[in-house]
């Protein structure tokens, strides 16, 4: 976990892909889900944040 | 030794001249030969692109262009994303998108295995089961309307020989519980055979020599289909599940024929509904809206897969 925040912290790209993954994931589950609006509602948010990311982070060294 | 001297000077200056052809740089001959494929792109691609995000922050109707254009902010993305119906919408695109690509992939890696190996009428076997992908959606919905009719379709008929009931006493497309189901089968059906195609060119790359090594060391059949065949198809397999997620999330034309959205909208996808929003009620900003988060969404999607997909071949 602590290196895992390190290379976040040096801009390393593994890790922030992975993050970035996670969100989009995350976004279009929430997006699908019949569970909660709420979740719905917030779903675009989370996948954009988590697709730009994906792009600026995709530029940073491995 | 004159004669040599003049022989030589041409060939010396050569590679100057290859530098500069006619007064165009390496690099202005590059550009001369990509620049039409940006243009096209750029024309194509991305100014609809950013046309279609500028539309969305407006109220634009395509029906009413002498009206005046308000700029409305966030309020179509908000609007969409509280709006319950699109939210089901979005469900029962998931329910179908989850459903034929489970399906997709599993009988058509069955299919591909079961083809791959080599036995009487092989090549007969892979041209009808390919068949259906050659079809027309708006053909394949027609047809399979008339399969599935209570009365007269052979697909009620069939199971109702097969499990004793009545084959009139249910409408696949009528029945607001078996609608989502009818058109996960025709998906399926018709698109079974391009995962199948993708799969069997998985299984054919892998070298036979990897069995013949698992065979000497005794491997079983069992341990070889999870330690050779699967780890060496998977980059195959998520190649085609990437097409078909991509494909199947914009589904449109193979509903609309079939089902048309309906029973009331339980088979309204997003695609259709987009459409509806788009040229029926003409909502032009509020449909534009609506398709720059579809976009966002597959565009997500599509940039994992590729991930995924670079690290399993790395492998």
């Amino acid at each position: 976990m602590r290196a895992l925040v390190q290379d976040l912290a040096r801009l390393r790209r593994g890790p922030w892909e992975m993050l970035a993954t996670v969100l989009i994931a995350l976004g279009v589950v929430m997006l699908m889900q019949p569970v909660s609006l709420w979740l719905y509602t917030h779903s675009f948010v989370v996948t954009l944040v988590g697709t730009v990311m994906f792009i600026i982070v995709s530029h940073f060294p491995e | 030794m004159t004669d040599q001297s003049t022989d030589r000077a041409p060939t010396a200056s050569r590679p100057l001249r290859g530098h500069v052809v006619r007064g165009l740089s390496d690099r202005a001959v590059a550009w001369i030969f990509i620049g039409p494929t940006i243009l096209l792109l750029l024309a194509i691609n991305i100014f609809p692109l950013i046309w279609t995000i500028r539309l969305s922050l407006t109220n634009y109707r395509a029906n009413r262009t002498a009206e005046a254009v308000e700029w409305v902010g966030l309020r179509n993305y908000q609007r969409i994303l509280t709006d319950p119906d699109i939210w089901h919408t979005m469900q029962a695109t998931a329910h179908f998108l989850i459903w034929t690509i489970v399906l997709q992939v599993l009988i058509g890696f069955t299919l591909a295995y079961l083809i791959n190996k080599k036995f009487r009428g092989n090549d007969l076997w892979t041209t009808l089961i390919v068949l259906p992908m050659m079809l027309s959606p708006a053909v394949v919905g027609n047809f399979w309307t008339f399969l599935y009719q209570p009365q007269i379709g052979l697909f009620n008929y069939v199971v109702g020989y097969l499990s004793g009931v009545d084959p009139s006493s249910f409408s696949m497309i009528g029945d607001v519980a078996l609608a989502p189901w009818a058109i996960v089968i025709v998906d399926t059906w018709m698109w079974t055979p391009f995962v199948m195609l993708i799969c069997l060119a998985g299984l054919r790359s892998i070298p036979e020599s990897i069995y013949e090594a698992a065979e000497c060391d005794r491997a079983s059949k069992w341990r070889q289909f999870w330690t050779i065949t699967i780890p060496m198809a998977l980059p195959f397999l998520m190649l085609a599940v990437l097409f078909r997620g991509i494909e199947n999330f914009k589904m449109f034309d193979l509903v609309v024929q079939l089902t048309g959205g309906g029973p009331g909208s339980i088979t309204e996808l997003t695609s259709i509904n987009l459409k509806r929003e788009a040229f029926e009620k003409w909502r032009t900003g509020y449909a534009s809206a609506y398709a720059v988060i579809l976009f966002v969404t597959v565009f997500g999607l599509a940039s994992i897969y590729v991930k995924a997909l670079n690290k399993v071949k790395q492998r």
